[in-house]
């Protein structure tokens, strides 16, 4: 790289730096410094008239790269680099020295600002003759996405990218999409009924042209980055033709292997060849086939002989897993919740006692479709229970023995299930022991305020202490804060309000996928508060719970966005990416490793071959870590090399 | 060691990452808070880009001071890169230790966008801090001990 | 034929460079065949004198190791320039000031102190330390002055090649050796004997998980010798240090030191020792951050071992 040759233009921005900083001192520093051949000062640069006067110098004086002493490069950084490109300089020969916000506005001593000011030439200075001509880094795109999880996150989001015009593949790991809101009885606080309002758009997914529903599917390998993303999927067979299937069930009817019912959470029993629920979509039969009597070699055979006979013939035992090769720009992860073990939190007698329920497991029996068909039952003795406790918090917001976060739903839900409890047993009584009442949503307050007062359920300020048997009850010991009291309930149900944890899965998900994840294993987001719905790890979405507990209409509202996201990346057959990103010295490295684990979005890698070092430019997003853990100095960043940060040092120090 | 000479201004080499700590001194300057001009800055995407080495390069070379300004611990718009600066920066404040050079010379702060008077604050302490200390010298005074 | 004219000097130094001249074995013969050693007051008396009679610039060259410490390594050092076409800092002290370096983390007096009065078997009453001159009957005797500052050979004359080690790896030794008497020599100021890449590029250990949850010292316990020692929480230098050693402390199951001195784009190899060592600490919340950097004890002296005079701070604060 030759000697460039340097122009340097200050901004008086009016009186803003004019007022404090001796512009004329400036310019006379400036054009001592070796490799500066012109510097001239203007009243606004980011006007009209000072952007020609850039553009004129730019040629009359054949210069090979700029610095401009103004306001914040926040400001106009961006203006002012279009300006030299717009000259035919590289927009990478453009620096712009922070005069005004960090200068001229912040000190009262006018020489002081005004060496101060010279001094942050100088660095622009010495930076801009060490700046490489970078052009931006293009990616194309493959305009598919795939969406991983089916429930009403995944749902919404297949739908809103399917509708934007692009092919979507949805992966879900069990028979049916539809996730826990399919589970669910009503929803808070409209009361709803759940699978009504979810029903309609399970159809819409299955029906739409540009949706591939890969049901029995799981996320086996992930490789690529942003735009590009190679993902195998391995699909379980079902052993059932999906489109000749008709749902009559003369196959259930026939099959001795009976298992618990994970949909009903072990609360009923259903067959190895079954339905996961009356309103799956597909609406077709599954075989499970680790519960299935045998198929290799095949066992029984009675379901296959039931479905010839007196169904529609769409079965088929020879069947084998099939893998997807499937090519997408974008990855939206919707992989939801499931709920913290109940059985350690030994003080409820949970998986002890049979009385003591969980949340989804009371919401299965307030189901229509449940259990009990929508009666209240007590899985012991099948009597209906005339004394039910609601126990919120349980095993969460305690960082030292479980859960330390919230979940956020569980006091809106508790109140429905009090709510529907009352409902159904109106000559029950129903507690709820609470810490405090979280309803932040909308209605959600009136909804709450509602079940506390219309209803006459007792709500209850504190915690219980134990639960226990007690002559076929359970004796529920615990205290009311507010009136300092301990309190005994003799009651004839407990349920506990467990927490939401990402579901079982999500680990190994995670690290397929390079997608990090929180202390608490929920996926991470870019930035809490601006990016909640990207992962650092570029072209990678998420929606739902498996970012974090939350309701059904935050749910649908992030899977809008994440759609949003995926459709943004997809709108454009190329991506271009900042190419001021890392890159590695093959002469220089030993391939020590020490970079690879210092960046968050995994864009360094060990080559398998040459076991050195390699960035991929796509995933860089050049904050530079991994240039400071470099034993080797063997990485370096383009345009903020150790070289420039020397250069600028020296210009500070030196003066 | 009593400093006789009352107009020593301290020269301190300051790093500050963009997304953070360079836009909470830029709010500094749009809400025109006044601080001393000791600190001379360096944009970097990151407080993860500050190499140790180059903090030691501007104590050689006569800084009196370098101030590291990174976002608050979780805010970090690269994820972590502020956790690493941290890890780096408490072994070379220990190694600091041992060479005799004050706490107060080096350090690390983390200020966010909307910290504009932290930023100021931050500025204003540590120059007093520093002037108290008198300059550093370094290469004089290695060189005064040869 | 010509025989190549070289000279062996010592300063600060413990004789062990001396002995990797030694490790050449029966290639010494060959050698002598080739050269002609001038001056080489480890295996000779030669006198002050006889060096200065060499006419300048007749010495091919001259290999110094050991720091320079004291007035005598200086001015050796100086004359030795004077009289060599070529001057190479031979071994990690005269490279980077090696283990008399660390004395820059004290001083003269101090070290004076505890040589001459603390030392418990020390029997000075009257607590005498030297001085540089000493009337005595026969008339004015003198000794060098003792330096405050160790520094490197180049930080006193002008130096044109670098062999580092400590000491250098005999095979090295051999090669750069025949370099010089053949004279194929690449540009002034290179290293030679060394390879420009760390030490990692050639340790055979497997390295997994870049990851340090805790640090200790060699003697807690007994290093896998398969697995890098890093990963066991043991400092290894081998990532900031150039390699060409062999990796031979390692293959003893012993961390590197960093005794082969920086790579060659690093400006501070314990500073990027530093850096690199803590980017790997998992570590994420104030206290474990604090607890590793507590559990390395002496940072000075682990990341400066060999090279604290060719630091940038190159001492501590006199």
């Amino acid at each position: 790289m030759g000697t460039k040759r340097v122009g340097v233009f200050v901004c008086h921005c009016g009186l803003n730096i004019a007022g404090m900083v001796k512009v004329k001192e400036v310019i006379d520093k400036a054009n001592k410094q070796p490799g500066v051949v012109f510097a001239v000062d203007h009243k606004y640069l980011c006007a009209e008239p000072g952007q020609t006067l850039i553009k004129d110098s730019i040629r009359q004086h054949q210069l090979d790269a700029i610095v401009v002493a103004a306001c914040s490069p926040a400001m106009h950084e961006a203006t002012f680099k279009n300006i030299a490109q717009l000259s035919g300089l590289n927009r990478y020969n453009c620096e712009v020295a922070n005069i005004r916000e960090q200068s001229s506005w912040v000190h009262d001593d006018s020489d002081k600002a005004t060496s101060k000011a010279q001094i942050a030439v100088r660095q622009g200075i010495e930076k801009v003759k060490l700046n490489e001509p970078l052009q931006p880094i293009t990616v194309p795109v493959t305009r598919r996405v795939l969406v991983i999880g089916g429930g009403i996150a995944g749902i919404r989001a297949a739908l809103d990218v399917a509708n934007g015009g692009y092919q979507v593949y949805l992966v879900e790991k069990s028979g049916s999409i539809g996730g826990r809101m399919a589970q669910l009885s009503e929803t808070f606080p409209t009361l709803d009924c759940s699978i009504c309002i979810l029903g309609p758009l399970m159809v819409e997914v299955y029906r739409h042209p540009n949706i591939k529903l890969l049901r029995l599917s799981r996320v086996e390998e992930v490789k690529g980055y942003i735009g590009n993303f190679k993902v195998r999927v391995r699909q379980e067979p079902p052993y059932v033709e999906e489109a000749k299937c008709n749902a009559c069930g003369e196959c259930a009817k026939v099959c001795p292997a009976q298992v618990p019912n994970e949909f009903d959470f072990g609360l009923t029993w259903r067959k190895a060849i079954y339905t996961p629920f009356a309103q799956a979509v597909p609406p077709a039969y599954v075989l499970d086939s680790t519960n299935c009597l045998g198929l290799l070699p095949q066992a029984c055979g009675e379901c296959k002989k039931a479905c010839d006979q007196f169904g529609t013939g769409c079965m088929n035992l020879d069947a084998w897993p099939q893998v997807h090769e499937l090519e997408v720009g974008a990855i939206i992860v919707a992989t939801g919740y499931e709920l913290y073990d109940a059985t350690k939190l030994t003080e409820y007698g949970y998986g002890i006692f049979s009385d003591v329920m969980t949340s989804l497991e009371f919401e299965r029996m307030l189901s229509a479709s449940g259990p009990t068909s929508g009666e209240i039952r007590r899985p012991s003795d099948g009597e209906t229970p005339r004394e039910i406790v609601f126990i919120q918090c349980a095993g969460q917001r305690e960082p030292e023995t479980a859960l330390p976060y919230c979940s956020k739903i569980c006091c809106m839900y508790t109140a429905r299930h009090a709510m529907m409890f009352h409902h159904k047993v109106p000559e029950g009584q129903a507690y709820v022991f609470y810490m405090d009442i979280r309803a932040g949503g909308k209605g959600y307050e009136e909804f709450v305020k509602r079940c506390q007062e219309e209803r006459g359920l007792l709500y209850l300020r504190g915690r219980v202490a134990k639960v226990y048997e007690e002559n076929g009850k359970l004796v529920v010991k615990g205290v009311d804060t507010l009136s300092g009291k301990r309190v005994q309930i003799n009651a004839d149900l407990v349920v506990l309000a467990v927490g939401m944890i990402p579901s079982s899965e999500t680990h190994e998900l995670a690290s397929k996928l390079k997608a990090s994840l929180d202390a608490n294993g929920f996926f991470s987001e870019a930035h809490p508060k601006l990016r909640p719905l990207e992962s650092p790890t570029a072209g990678i979405f998420m929606a739902g719970a498996g970012q974090a507990p939350k309701d059904i209409p935050d749910t649908v509202a992030q899977a809008s966005g994440a759609a949003s996201k995926a459709l943004d990346l997809l709108s454009s057959p190329t991506l271009e990416r900042e190419p001021t990103v890392a890159q590695v010295v093959g002469e220089l490295c030993s391939g020590c490793g020490i970079c690879i684990p210092s960046c968050p979005y995994e864009a360094l890698s060990l080559n398998a071959e040459t076991k050195l070092a390699e960035v991929s430019e796509a995933l860089c997003e050049g904050c530079g870590t991994c240039i400071a853990s470099c034993p080797s100095s063997a990485l370096s960043l383009r345009n903020l090399t150790d070289e420039q940060m020397l250069a600028m040092i020296e210009a500070i120090v030196a003066s | 060691m009593i400093q006789l000479e009352t107009n020593f201004e301290p020269k301190i080499v300051g790093f500050l990452c963009r997304w953070c700590s360079y836009a909470g001194a830029d709010l500094a300057g749009t809400s025109r808070i006044k601080y001393p001009p000791n600190v001379n800055t360096i944009r970097v995407n990151c407080s993860g880009r500050v190499d140790p080495t180059l903090v030691l390069k501007a104590l050689a070379l006569g800084a009196d001071g370098v101030l590291i300004a990174g976002c608050h611990p979780g805010d970090c718009h690269y994820t972590n890169g502020n956790v690493k600066a941290l890890r780096r920066f408490r072994l070379l404040q220990k190694m600091l230790d041992q060479f005799g050079i004050e706490r107060e010379r080096v350090r690390l702060e983390w200020v966010s966008a909307s910290e504009g008077e932290r930023y100021a604050r931050v500025v204003r302490g540590m120059t007093e801090d520093v002037r108290s200390l008198g300059p550093l010298n370094w290469k004089a005074r290695v060189e005064a001990v040869a | 034929m010509t025989k190549t004219k070289i000279a062996f000097n010592w300063a600060s130094s413990c004789g062990g460079c001396e002995i990797a001249i030694f490790e050449l074995g029966t290639k010494l013969i060959d050698l002598a065949n080739k050269v002609d050693i001038v001056f080489w007051p480890a295996i000779l008396d030669y006198k002050y004198s006889d060096l200065e009679a060499i006419p300048d610039g007749a010495i091919d060259v001259a290999f110094v190791n050991g720091a320079i410490q004291n007035s005598e390594n200086e001015h050796l050092a100086k004359l030795l320039r004077a009289k060599s076409k070529l001057l190479v800092a031979f071994g990690s002290c005269a490279c980077l000031g090696g283990i008399p370096a660390l004395a820059n983390t004290t001083s003269r007096d101090q070290i004076f102190a505890s040589s001459y009065i603390e030392t418990s078997t020390t029997d000075n009453p009257e607590k005498t330390l030297p001085q540089t001159k000493l009337q005595a009957r026969e008339g004015e005797l003198t000794i060098p002055e003792f330096y405050n500052t160790v520094k490197t050979l180049d930080q006193v004359v002008d130096v044109d090649y670098y062999v580092p080690g400590c000491p250098p790896v005999g095979e090295q030794v051999s090669k750069v050796i025949s370099q010089f008497v053949e004279g194929v020599l690449p540009p002034k100021g290179a290293v030679l004997g060394a390879s420009d890449k760390s030490l990692c590029h050639e340790c055979k250990r497997v390295r997994t998980d870049r990851k340090i949850a805790k640090i200790i010292r060699t003697y807690q316990t007994l290093p896998d010798p398969q697995k890098c020692l890093l990963e066991q929480g043991i400092i290894c230098m081998g990532p900031a240090t150039r390699g060409g050693c062999g990796s031979i402390c390692l293959d003893a199951n012993m961390p590197c030191r960093g005794c082969y001195g920086p790579l060659p784009k690093a400006i501070d190899q314990g500073g990027k020792m530093l850096s690199a060592l803590s980017s790997i600490f998992d570590a994420q919340s104030e206290e474990d951050i604090q607890r590793l950097a507590d559990s390395v004890v002496d940072p000075v002296g682990t990341f400066y071992r060999f090279g604290l005079a060719r630091s940038l701070l190159r001492r501590t604060k006199p």
